[in-house]
C-alpha cells in the first residue's frame, strides 16, 4: 500500500461518514413512500362490501373481492399443506441422516438452485405438467405452484435450526431408549420448534404475495370458488388484471387488494422475525 | 425382541420417507428442464439458433426471435446492479460500522420490511406513482443535461427501460445489504480493532479488512440479487412498456423474458406461439442456472483459497 497524506485519508474517512447516512435513509425512505402510497389510495376502497362481494362490472357502483379473498386464503393454505411436510421431512433428512452423503450434498446444491429460479418458471413448468395435461386451469395447479416455491424455504431453514439443536439432546433420547424418529420428532423437533415456525412463516411471507406462478395456474374468475378444480379468483392476479384495466373503479380496487396483501405479507413477515429474535436470543443465553 | 426389530423397521422405514421427500428437490428441478425442453421442441426445430439472435418478435407471421427479450433482460439487470451494488455496500458498512445501535436496528428492519415486499406492489407503486415522477421530473432532467449521450434520447414517457432499471434496483438493495451486513457482522472484532490500533480510520480498515475478509458471503450476496433482478416479473411487467424491440435509448419501451412470459403467455394461441413462449422460459431457465452455478464455484474457489492463505 503506498503511503498516502493523513489529511488525504481522513478526508477519504470523513467523506465516506457523509455519504452513508442519505445512502441508508432511501431504503427507509422508499419503504415509508409505497406503504404511504398503498394506504393513502387503497383504504378508500375497503368498505364491508369489499370483503363480502363478488366483482362488479367496470363502471357499476359497488362490488367487492370476496371471491379473490377466500380464493388467495385457499391456495395458501392448500399450498402450505402440501410444501411444509415435504420441506421439514427433507430437511430431517439433510440434518439427521444424509449430513455429508452425496444424495444431502446433491439435494443442498439443487436447493439452492430451486430458491434462485423465477417464480414465474415455476408458474410455467406447473401449467405444462398440469394445466396441459388436465387441460383447464385450477386453484390446485396454482396451490402446487406454490409449494413448489415454499419446497426450498422450509427445508433451509430446517436444516439450519435442527442443526442448532446440541448432539446431547440426541443422544439423551436415544439413551432412553427412543428410536431415531421418536427422537427427532418429538425431542428435537421441540427443541427447534420456535425455528421451524418461523421457516414456515417466512414460507407462507414469501409465496402469500406472489404473482406471476398464479397467472397460468390458478388464472382468476369473477365468480366464488364452487370447487379447486376450476380457475380460482385469486388478490394477485386481479391486481394485476384490474391495474391494467383503463377503468378508475377498477383500478381503484387494485388498491384496495394491494393494501390488503402488503399488511398480511408485512404482518407475517414481522411475526416471523419476532420469533426469530426469540430464538436467537435464547440459543445465546444457553 | 420382537418391539425392538418392528421399531429398527420403523426407523428405516422414516429414514427411508425422508430420503423421498429429499429426493422430491431434485426431481422437481429434473421436471423443469424436462417439461421446458419438450415443449420448446417445435420452436427449437423450427428456428433454430436463429431464436437467439432475432429480434423479429411478430405472433401474427409466425416469426419468433428472443434477442429484444434477452436484450432487455440484460440491460435491466444491469442498471439494476451497477446501482444497487454500491449503493447496498455502503448502507450495509454504514449498518455495521458506523451506526448506533438503535438506528442500525430501526434502519435494518426496515430494508429487511421492504424486502419482503410482494413484486405486484413495486408494480403498482411503480406504474401509478414511480413513473409518472420518471416523466415529469427526472427524465426531462437527464435528457437536458446528458441528452447528447444516445442513453437519454426521445420524449419522457415515464415508463421504459430506465424505470424498470430503477425499479429493479429498489427490489434487489434490500436483500444484497441485509446479506452483506450479516457477513460484515461476522468479522471477528479482534481484526478490526487490530487495524485501528495501528491507526487505520474506520474506512481503512472496513475496506482493507472488514470487505476483504468477508468476500466470499458478499460474492454470494450480489449473485442473490443478481439472480433476483434477472428473473423479476411482476413489478417489470407493469412499467417496462413491453415492447419488442431492441433501442439505445433507456427512455423507450422495451421488454424482459419475464415481462413477455407474463403478458403473451395466455394469449398464445399458436402452438408455434406457445412453444416460443417455452423456449423463452427455457432461455430464463439456463441463464439463472449458468450464474447460479458459476456463483457456487467461484465461492468455493474463493473459500478453498482462504484455506490456503492461513
Amino acid at each position: 500500500m503506498k503511503p498516502r497524506s493523513r489529511t488525504g485519508r481522513r478526508l477519504a474517512d470523513r467523506t465516506a461518514r457523509v455519504v452513508m447516512i442519505p445512502a441508508a435513509l432511501i431504503g427507509l425512505a422508499v419503504l415509508a413512500w409505497i406503504l404511504w402510497e398503498v394506504v393513502a389510495r387503497g383504504a378508500g376502497a375497503l368498505g364491508g362490501s369489499f370483503f363480502t362481494e363478488l366483482p362488479t362490472p367496470p363502471g357499476m357502483e359497488g362490488g367487492g373481492l370476496g371471491n379473490a379473498i377466500l380464493g388467495t386464503l385457499v391456495i395458501t393454505l392448500l399450498a402450505t399443506v402440501m410444501g411444509t411436510p415435504v420441506g421439514l421431512l427433507a430437511g430431517i433428512y439433510l440434518a439427521e441422516f444424509g449430513t455429508t452423503s452425496r444424495l444431502a450434498t446433491a439435494v443442498r446444491f439443487t436447493t439452492n438452485l430451486l430458491m434462485g429460479t423465477p417464480s414465474i418458471i415455476i408458474g410455467i413448468f406447473v401449467y405444462a405438467l398440469i394445466v396441459l395435461r388436465t387441460g383447464h386451469f385450477s386453484g390446485w395447479a396454482g396451490a402446487v405452484a406454490l409449494a413448489i416455491l415454499m419446497l426450498p424455504v422450509v427445508l433451509r431453514t430446517t436444516e439450519d435450526m435442527l442443526n442448532l439443536v446440541p448432539d446431547e439432546l440426541r443422544e439423551s433420547a436415544l439413551a432412553l431408549g427412543a428410536p431415531r424418529w421418536r427422537a427427532t420428532l418429538t425431542v428435537v423437533f421441540r427443541a427447534a420448534k420456535t425455528g421451524l415456525a418461523t421457516g414456515i412463516l417466512l414460507a407462507v411471507a414469501r409465496v402469500s404475495g406472489e404473482t406471476a406462478p398464479l397467472l397460468f395456474t390458478a388464472l382468476n374468475s369473477f365468480y366464488w370458488p364452487q370447487s379447486i378444480n376450476e380457475p380460482t379468483a385469486n388478490l394477485t392476479v386481479t391486481i394485476f388484471n384490474y391495474a391494467m384495466s383503463p377503468y378508475a373503479d377498477w383500478q381503484q380496487k387494485a388498491w384496495g387488494a394491494s393494501l390488503l396483501i402488503t399488511v398480511g405479507v408485512l404482518f407475517v413477515a414481522v411475526l416471523s422475525r419476532f420469533a426469530l429474535k426469540d430464538r436467537r436470543s435464547r440459543t445465546w443465553s444457553r | 425382541m420382537d418391539t425392538t426389530t418392528r421399531q429398527r423397521r420403523v426407523d428405516v422405514a422414516f429414514r427411508v420417507l425422508t430420503a423421498a421427500c429429499a429426493l422430491v428437490v431434485i426431481l422437481v428441478m429434473g421436471g423443469i428442464l424436462v417439461e421446458l425442453v419438450r415443449n420448446s421442441g417445435m420452436s427449437i426445430r423450427e428456428f433454430g439458433l436463429g431464436f437467439l439472435t432475432s429480434d423479429d418478435w411478430n405472433p401474427y407471421a409466425g416469426e419468433f426471435g428472443a434477442a429484444s427479450s434477452i436484450f432487455g433482460t440484460i440491460v435491466s439487470t444491469a442498471i439494476a446492479m451497477v446501482l444497487a451494488v454500491p449503493l447496498s455496500l455502503i448502507i450495509a458498512i454504514y449498518l455495521v460500522e458506523v451506526a448506533r445501535p438503535r438506528a442500525s436496528r430501526i434502519i435494518g428492519g426496515g430494508i429487511e420490511l421492504l424486502a419482503a415486499v410482494p413484486s405486484i406492489i413495486y408494480g403498482m407503486w411503480g406504474l401509478f406513482v414511480f413513473a409518472a415522477l420518471m416523466q415529469e421530473h427526472v427524465q426531462p432532467w437527464l435528457g437536458r443535461w446528458f441528452g447528447f449521450l444516445p442513453l437519454f434520447q426521445g420524449p419522457p414517457m415515464g415508463i421504459g427501460m430506465l424505470t424498470a432499471g430503477l425499479i429493479l434496483t429498489l427490489m434487489v438493495l434490500p436483500f444484497i445489504t441485509a446479506v452483506t451486513r450479516d457477513v460484515l457482522q461476522m468479522v471477528p472484532p479482534v481484526l478490526k480493532e487490530s487495524a485501528h490500533g495501528m491507526g487505520a480510520t474506520m474506512w481503512e480498515a472496513t475496506r482493507h479488512i472488514a470487505l476483504k475478509y468477508g468476500r466470499r458471503g458478499i460474492v454470494g450476496a450480489v449473485f442473490l440479487g443478481f439472480g433476483r433482478a434477472l428473473g423479476e416479473t411482476m413489478a417489470v411487467t407493469f412499467v417496462i412498456g413491453n415492447s419488442h424491440r431492441i433501442s439505445s435509448s433507456l427512455f423507450d419501451a422495451g421488454n424482459t423474458i419475464a415481462s413477455s412470459l407474463a403478458n403473451e403467455f395466455n394469449e398464445a394461441s399458436e402452438p408455434i406461439y406457445l412453444s416460443s413462449l417455452f423456449e423463452l422460459a427455457l432461455v430464463l431457465f439456463g441463464l439463472t442456472l449458468l450464474f447460479q452455478t458459476l456463483a457456487h464455484f467461484w465461492v468455493t474457489r474463493l473459500q478453498k483459497q482462504e484455506a490456503g492463505d492461513r
